[in-house]
């Protein structure tokens, strides 16, 4: 088989070769400079930087954190998507437009807004101080940062395909007898299913790797707190170089594979969705 | 959106019942409200809390402007090279069959997930005093790292997939045909991609645009790696914002966050009006199709 | 388009380059203040003396995170550190420092000191008085991170020193001194200044421990009716080096004017703006000037831990004794 199939269009040797220069340049290149960098350290070294009990602690909090915060937009993010799409309220337009706020606000701003909110004293954190509750500063201020970044992911991704989904299914589920319910369990929710996962990995994705808007909340202490990337950032400014590449290998790591899954997840939902039609 | 009103002339069984719609509808909205519209009210509460006065002195002072002239250049630099790159994969991708192309989308998504960190990181091992080409650039006196030229590089990395991932799909939706018609016509390649693939793609292109240049001006963590903090000098407006924050100047800090959540505001609206008139667009060329 | 692009890239190009010289000095996150009245009088010295001007950029953060930044190339003339470990961090990875820079400038390169002190809620409702208090069970102490702020291990080792010079007192009573305060933590910043943030504006704590010149900064910022300040029994000399970047200065032609950039600081007039922004002095004469603002404190210095750099190795490198209290905390 030909590297290439035949076309009549132009410009394809120029718009592979730039796009594959510019990858390189921007992407590839310095992507494998911290991979070489972590091949300084031999196995050992690597196990001992990357194990390390609080490094260990961090993913775990990191982990978590995203799992509930993406968890909470798969729930919060399909009651949205649905509101959106099968029921009419006045100022559905600005609501719709507003889903997307998170990526249009800069994750800096987000964090010390949320910190602001969430502190004792703040608008929403003095209603949880009087039953000892602590929310900035603790890891479920890490949740809710994670929360707030990752929202408009499972809406995003639902959305479309419950706009394209036929009534004549539900219908027929209901003229047999289902309740609504049941439609909902036995005929919605199959057919959003793709949708949901690849919405659930993005926000897990996205979540991850989340530093600006999480350290002004997180409170940062060892061993509770501190998420991933912070601890790149801390060994940094121990001067350790190789100990924060080598965590740096193990979230890019991390990063490829969730990617491979998102990909996997949004070539099923287009062969289910195709299959539909 | 078209098929909500569609809906309330349909029996009732493929509905919901009028009590558990207000349920529901509160509730996605109480969670919006929570989630969206405290966070962004409070940012200009507190930036005006003091006042007007302090609240314009704060965007004035030399440090400030600068900020904002840095992100600007910042994102003029980083966004037309995203957009050049971003056209040219889409060119590939979609109107071209070749071999190790999924391979290819995912190196190009790449940077959706890596950690802003990882992104300042890679930068500071290769163009770092202690990295790969620092003693080179030393010797020759090009500074990156810690001046502009690193900002803008790792702001570029941040928004290297926007445009890319915007056109993608939707080249690859619009297939080729129209293309192969004006090439059989006798239109040169570049005539083609001017007068028939870029009145097609211009509303994604700028929807991917937008995107790109949000992120761009709201970059914290990679840009924090790479910038060295210089007051008036390497600071982009988040970062300002931090050290403003850290220096209990709230009102100030406040203040600039406000600059850049009024940009994500101006950017969900440019948003809304590009998703409308792309969706006209589609509309029209439907109605075309038919007739 | 194109051409508009290449101006932009030109004019970013050009940026850095000033017409008159210019001098970059790297510091800590408190010394904002100090710096921000040092420097025009500094400038104004220099120009009458030497009929050059001279502009001076600042550049904030936490200590180590800055120290960091100039080892990776960002061109620093001057450092301006709130731990020798820093500046010895430039001199042994980045090489941009020669060795012996503390003998360079009087008092081992350290124009003037501050100490830890306790700062407590108006009216001290739970009766700080001293180290020992911030172990009782309820009271909430708010101190930045050891591993990450130079303000969070000099908190660390007056604490620990406090411990040693107790009768009985032994380096397993000091660490378990140590334990028991961090214990009570409920908030690591990874800076001074995010400490205060969380403490005067989040009302989080009932004590913080900073720096002496920051609690002043603190009723400059807040008002001085929240809160008010202890001075323990005993606390460290936590002395505030600065040093020239040999490499950076050499390669700009900057020697001069940085070093005397430095000096001056030992002046009387820099020794009378570090007074006012209440950073002990060394000049006697100017001590004397503000000494009832500096209350007398027994104080010992790093040297009790054979020097800050043994004290890192010890207590705050990966594994060390900080590890290893954190930790144990973490278990129960």
């Amino acid at each position: 088989m030909a590297f290439k199939q035949h076309s009549v269009l132009p410009g394809f040797n120029l718009a592979l070769g730039y796009t594959l220069l510019y990858l390189s340049i921007i992407v590839l290149l310095p992507l494998s400079a911290l991979v070489f960098k972590s091949s300084h350290l031999d196995l050992a070294g690597f196990w001992h930087a990357v194990a390390e009990p609080r490094v260990v602690a961090s993913y775990k909090l990191t982990f978590v954190a995203s799992a509930l915060a993406a968890s909470i937009n798969l729930v919060a993010g399909l009651l949205i998507a649905w509101v959106l799409v099968r029921y009419p309220f006045p100022g559905k337009r600005f609501i719709d437009a507003l889903v997307d706020l998170p990526f249009a606000l800069p994750t800096a701003v987000a964090g010390i807004a949320l910190a602001t909110i969430y502190a004792p004293n703040g608008w929403i954190g003095q209603y949880f101080e009087p039953f000892g509750i602590k929310i900035a500063f603790t890891p479920i201020g890490v949740v809710i940062a994670l929360t707030f970044i990752t929202l408009p992911f499972v809406v995003r991704t639902v959305q479309p395909v419950l706009q394209e989904l036929e009534k004549e299914l539900e219908e027929a589920a209901a003229s047999l007898g289902a309740t609504r319910l049941q439609v909902f369990q036995r005929v919605i929710l199959p057919t959003l299913l793709p949708a949901l996962l690849t919405g659930f990995a993005l926000a897990f994705a996205r979540a991850i790797g989340e530093y600006g808007s999480v350290i002004f909340i997180a409170g940062n202490m060892p061993y509770v707190s501190e998420i991933t990337p912070l601890m790149i950032i801390s060994k940094l400014e121990q001067y350790d170089y190789l100990g924060a590449t080598a965590i740096a290998v193990v979230m890019l790591g991390v990063s490829f594979l969730l990617l491979f899954v998102i990909n996997g997840l949004q070539w099923w939902s287009a062969k289910r969705l195709g299959r539909r039609r | 959106m078209a098929g909500a009103s569609n809906n309330v002339h349909r029996s009732i069984v493929t509905t919901e019942s009028r009590s558990v719609r207000w349920l529901l509808t509160g509730l996605a909205l109480l969670f919006i409200a929570l989630f969206l519209v405290v966070p962004l009210a409070s940012v200009f509460y507190e930036a005006l809390r003091k006042g007007f006065g302090l609240y314009f002195q704060a965007l004035v002072e030399p440090d400030a402007l600068s900020a904002v002239k840095l992100t600007l250049i910042a994102a003029l630099i980083s966004v037309p090279l995203n957009l050049v790159f971003g056209v040219a994969a889409a060119w590939a991708i979609a109107k071209f069959e070749f071999r190790g192309k999924s391979v290819l989308i995912t190196l190009i998504d790449l940077p959706f997930s890596v950690s802003p960190v990882v992104a300042g990181l890679i930068y500071v091992l290769m163009v770092g005093a202690q990295g790969w080409w620092g003693p080179w650039l030393i010797e020759h006196d090009i500074k990156i790292i810690f001046a502009i030229p690193g900002i803008v590089l790792a702001t570029v990395f941040v928004t290297f997939p926007f445009v890319a991932r915007e056109l993608i799909p939707l080249m690859e939706a619009q297939g080729s045909e129209e293309e192969q018609a004006a090439m059989t016509l006798g239109a040169s390649g570049w005539q083609t991609f001017w007068r028939v693939t870029l009145p097609n793609i211009k509303w994604g292109l700028l929807y991917g645009v937008i995107l790109a240049n949000a992120r761009a001006m709201g970059e914290f963590g990679a840009v924090s790696v790479v910038s060295g903090h210089i007051r008036g000098e390497t600071n982009t407006i988040p970062l300002h914002v931090e050290i403003l924050y850290n220096e209990y100047n709230f009102v100030g800090a406040f203040a600039c966050a406000s600059l850049l959540a009024l940009l994500a505001l101006v950017t969900l609206a440019l948003k809304s009006f590009v998703e409308w008139r792309a969706e006209k667009q589609a509309e029209a060329a439907r109605r075309d199709a038919t007739e | 388009m194109p051409r508009l692009l290449a101006a932009l890239l030109a004019a970013a190009l050009s940026l850095p380059a000033v017409a008159d010289t210019t001098l970059l000095n790297v510091s800590y996150d408190v010394m904002r203040d100090f710096y921000k009245d040092y420097n025009p009088a500094f400038t104004k010295h220099y120009e009458q003396r030497f009929r050059e001007k001279v502009t001076v950029q600042q550049s904030h953060g936490g200590s180590s995170k800055q120290a960091r930044s100039v080892i990776d190339g960002l061109e620093a003339d001057v450092v301006t550190m709130n731990q020798s470990t820093d500046i010895d961090a430039i001199v042994e990875k980045g090489k941009q420092i020669n060795p012996g820079w503390e003998k360079r400038l009087p008092n081992d390169s350290a124009p003037f000191s501050s100490l830890q002190v306790l700062i407590v809620r108006k009216g001290n409702p739970k009766g700080i008085k001293d180290w020992s208090d911030l172990l009782k069970p309820g009271v909430q102490v708010v101190v930045p991170n050891p591993k990450t702020s130079g303000n969070g291990r000099y908190t660390y080792l007056a604490a620990w020193g406090y411990a040693l010079k107790q009768p009985g007192g032994n380096e397993t009573k000091a660490r378990e001194f140590v334990t028991g305060l961090f214990k009570n933590v409920p908030v690591l910043d990874s800076g001074g200044r995010a400490a205060t943030t969380t403490f005067m504006q989040r009302n989080i704590g009932d004590v913080l421990v900073t720096f002496e010149n920051e609690a002043e900064m603190i009723a400059r910022e807040f008002g001085r009716g929240g809160f008010e300040v202890v001075y323990p029994s005993i606390s460290i000399d936590a002395d505030l080096p600065v040093a020239v970047v040999d490499k950076v200065v050499d390669k700009k032609g900057t020697r001069k004017v940085a070093e005397e950039y430095l000096k001056y600081l030992w002046s009387p007039a820099g020794q009378d703006i570090a007074a006012q922004n209440y950073l002990r002095p060394r000049d006697p004469k100017v001590f004397a000037k503000y000494a009832k603002q500096f209350p007398d404190v027994k104080l010992f210095g790093v040297n009790e831990f054979g020097g800050l750099q043994k004290a890192q190795k010890v207590h705050f490198d990966d594994g060390g004794v900080y590890d290893q209290i954190a930790a144990s905390i973490a278990k129960k």
